[in-house]
């Protein structure tokens, strides 16, 4: 048994804290754990991914094209970007919101995200699309959107870690003040999933 | 031993750390840094660290450290080794009596670097031993082991370690802070070493007791002159080929030889966990065809590069008629074994970056690997025709997938939103408007000042080299002011020297130097100038503006960039001065420093003319169903736009 993550996003969105959550949650559970990092030069605003797999038979800690059970996506149009790491019927979670580049502004190109979510509906079957904002908003706090995505992936049951062994991995992880903030996020997650 | 979920350069330093190193320095560079950081942070206080001012002074405090019988370590990416040839040459000659390991961290792709440039070649340039770890796990126990063979043959040793296991992370066995090496020095200064074990059975005896108690002057081991290294440098010739094979005995090296077999593959570094993952999924997939091509391929993995383990090549080249090498930058296995085929009349073809069958830059991936295996298997296979699905390569399937994608948004990386250098380089751009200029860059978060809008960056070479490059411009484009930007720990690790240069030979340049109090490009690492060190002590700060008045630069301004008339001004008036000046842009990087200031456009007033996005290129700045607007939450206020907009509509 093997299963793969992969989280991508834009460098600043907290990408990091999910995989380390995934992967403390797996350790504790005794799986075979490897994961990658982005970290350098692309950090400032570039296109970042995290690499988390679990369970036998991974050498690489890269994953593979065509690997991956789940993509948690906090970005559309980076959902769209590495989708060939996604196997034929893996689970993607995607944050609504479009994160616009510099590029983007200057060269006067529309991208709202709205054709990429298009896109990512025509060829994803078991797609959750996550209002992230105002899921934060009801939070009270932006920087929550990583745990409810996270939330939302765990609810799909495709990773082989629970609610709970997640929540011991934010008691372990995560500075005291912030616990219950992101396990409210990580339930608010999970709701979307389901709905 | 207990488990811990680390990260590549963790692990390293955690090995370290239990093979008892004493003295660590070094100079931050992607992707080596955190090796040093964790161990000033997981220290228990016995390990001296330090951010050394760069490279070279890192590599020669651990050598005289070693020198007094210290196990020490020194830290650097693969382009630090440059700066820190020097002294690695002849202390390959010299050696050391401590363990001394030289810990450099390559980076195919390139992802964060200037070069593809490979540490294995520096190994066998200074003649070595190279260690090159293939996974998190193997980096732990092998950094120990590096300590143990290098105080055995009294000689540094390379550790070379890539990316990819650098920024991996693994759940590993750790050792507990009471299993951590020892030394006991007995009374006399002597120290047995006897029955140090490798951890995989190779037992490495000690002859004679060393006196690990301290320096021992000695001027026929310490002072090298030419008889000197005459002498050693024939010991260190006889002594490659026995160190070779002995390394080659350890478990790092390792041979899966199938009997019969007809094909090979050679491999190191994360290239192995490539190959394992492929030859894996490859294997799955014949086994439903019922041939068995792949599951006889014989793997060589080599562990300890250099000196070659000769001997456990013949092993594994004898017999075989075709071998495929997987490996990144340079072809260092490829080379060594068309070598021993040589050498030993073997009759094999080895293929592999030389002959076009593996890439031969950037870095290996588990599918090009597969791609390579594939093509290498079919050279071979008589039923390629008929197989259509090993045909199907993954190139063609993403292009498949690709067809309808719609257009991406391009994510280059960009200078932070309220980063003063981008208010500087605009002071500057501003300054210089209808002028002929070079700008001459250097290496840093500024090297992002070359992107559009600003686009101030015509060169960037190396750590400093702006500031000396500026001055070859000087002497021939007669007509134009030449410029040198360099942040503030680049001037401290390389910039000084060409100062001197400057100020000696007279040339006329404008220095610029972007000080933001921090290395932030590697994550934040105090230097000679913030005051701090690496272990959080407070020291006196190192200040440029003296330095550059004691060299004897003519005319030394410090500004704030981020107030923009003042410093368009103040670039304008030393611009048209002879000789050495040098404007100090002062303003702490704004990821360490965030303000909770703001700036916002008043809709009414903004007359849409884009001004603030297209000269300035800030990430907060963007374009919302046709009108502008500023993104609250990575606008930091630093109202650079708010002095750029020609109507006022930004406060």
């Amino acid at each position: 048994m093997s299963k793969s993550v992969i989280l991508c996003g834009v460098g600043g969105q907290g990408t990091v804290l999910a995989s380390k959550l995934i992967s403390y949650a797996a350790m504790s559970k005794g799986y075979d754990i490897k994961s990658a990092e982005t970290i350098g030069m692309a950090q400032r605003g570039g296109s970042v991914t995290s690499h988390v797999r679990m369970g036998e038979g991974a050498f690489s800690p890269l994953i593979p094209q065509g690997k991956a059970d789940v993509m948690i996506a906090f970005e559309p149009a980076e959902a769209v970007r590495n989708l060939s790491y996604l196997k034929e019927d893996g689970v993607v979670v995607v944050s609504k919101k479009a994160v616009k580049p510099v590029t983007a502004s200057l060269s006067a190109k529309v991208y709202e995200g709205k054709e990429m979510l298009d896109y990512l509906k025509k060829k994803v079957k078991r797609l959750v699309v996550v209002d992230g904002e105002k899921a934060t908003a009801e939070l009270g706090s932006p920087k929550a959107l990583n745990v409810v995505l996270l939330g939302a992936a765990i609810a799909s049951e495709e990773i082989d870690i629970s609610m709970d062994e997640i929540r011991e991995a934010i008691s372990h992880k995560v500075a005291p003040k912030f616990h219950d903030l992101n396990n409210r996020a990580l339930d608010a997650g999970a709701k979307l999933y389901n709905k | 031993m207990h488990k811990e979920f680390v990260m590549g350069n963790e692990a390293i330093a955690l090995g370290a750390m239990a093979a008892g190193v004493e003295v660590v320095a070094g100079y931050p560079g992607t992707p080596s840094t955190e090796v040093l950081e964790a161990i000033a942070k997981r220290n228990n206080g016995t390990t001296y660290v330090e951010w050394s001012v760069n490279e070279k002074a890192g590599l020669e405090v651990a050598a005289a450290a070693a020198y007094a019988g210290k196990r020490t370590m020194v830290t650097m990416k693969q382009v630090g080794l440059n700066v820190a040839s020097d002294p690695l040459m002849s202390l390959a000659y010299i050696g050391v009596k401590g363990g001394m390991v030289v810990m450099v961290a390559d980076d195919p792709g390139p992802i964060s670097s200037q070069t593809e440039q490979d540490t294995r070649t520096y190994g066998m340039f200074s003649k070595l031993p190279v260690f090159d770890p293939s996974s998190v796990d193997e980096a732990y126990e092998m950094i120990q082991t590096a300590f143990e063979v290098s105080e055995k043959y009294n000689t540094p040793v390379i550790f070379r370690s890539t990316t990819r296991v650098c920024h991996a992370y693994s759940a590993i066995d750790v050792k507990d802070k009471e299993e951590y090496y020892k030394r006991e020095i007995s009374g006399d200064g002597g120290s047995e070493l006897a029955g140090d074990s490798l951890g995989d059975g190779t037992e490495f005896v000690k002859g004679s007791s060393t006196d690990f108690s301290g320096f021992v002057k000695d001027s026929n081991r310490w002072v090298i002159f030419p008889r000197l290294s005459y002498a050693n440098h024939k010991m260190i010739e006889e002594r490659l080929p026995v160190m070779g094979d002995e390394l080659g005995e350890l478990t790092y090296n390792k041979l899966t030889k199938v009997n019969n077999g007809r094909l090979g593959i050679a491999c190191g570094g994360i290239s192995y966990a490539y190959v394992c993952e492929s030859v894996q999924e490859l294997s799955e997939n014949e086994n439903k065809d019922d041939s068995n091509i792949i599951s006889d391929i014989s793997i060589l993995k080599v562990g300890t590069p250099h000196p070659f383990p000769e001997k456990l090549a013949v092993r594994f080249l004898e017999g075989l008629e075709e071998v495929l090498v997987v490996e990144e930058l340079d072809p260092v296995i490829e080379r060594m074994l068309l070598m021993v085929a040589g050498k030993y009349h073997l009759k094999v073809k080895i293929r592999g970056k030389l002959t076009g069958d593996v890439k031969n830059a950037g870095e290996n991936t588990v599918e090009s690997v597969t791609d390579s295996i594939r093509s290498f298997v079919q050279f071979d296979s008589e039923k390629k025709s008929t197989d259509n699905r090993a045909e199907a390569s993954t190139e063609d399937e993403k292009s498949n997938i690709a067809e309808d994608v719609p257009e991406l948004p391009i994510r280059p990386p960009v200078l932070c939103a309220g980063c003063p250098h981008r208010a500087s380089f605009y002071a500057v751009k501003q300054a210089m408007k209808g002028r002929k200029a070079i700008f001459c860059g250097d290496i840093g978060c500024y090297t992002l000042g070359n992107a559009k809008p600003l686009d101030m960056v015509d060169t960037c070479l190396c750590m400093g080299a702006g500031i000396t490059m500026a001055q070859g411009f000087s002497v021939v484009e007669k007509d134009t002011t030449c410029f040198a930007f360099v942040g503030d720990s680049t001037f401290f690790a390389s910039g000084i020297t060409g100062v001197v240069n400057a100020v000696y030979n007279q040339h006329d340049m404008v220095l610029i130097v972007l000080d933001n109090s921090t290395t932030a490009m590697t994550g934040h690492q105090p230097h000679p100038g913030t005051g701090k060190t690496v272990m959080g002590d407070i020291v006196e700060k190192v200040s440029i503006e003296k330095i550059l008045e004691a060299v004897g630069v003519a005319d030394i301004r410090t500004v704030n960039p981020l107030d923009l008339k003042i410093s368009v001004d103040t670039v304008k008036e030393l611009a048209d001065k002879p000789g050495v000046k040098a404007v100090i842009f002062k303003s702490p990087c704004i990821a360490l420093f965030k303000p909770d200031n703001m700036c916002v456009i008043d809709s009414e007033k903004c007359i849409n003319c884009k001004k603030c996005i297209n000269e300035l290129g800030c990430p907060a700045i963007t374009v919302n169903e046709g009108s502008v607007v500023i993104e609250p939450s990575l606008c930091t206020g630093c109202g650079l736009c708010t002095q750029v907009c020609p109507v006022g509509a930004i406060s």
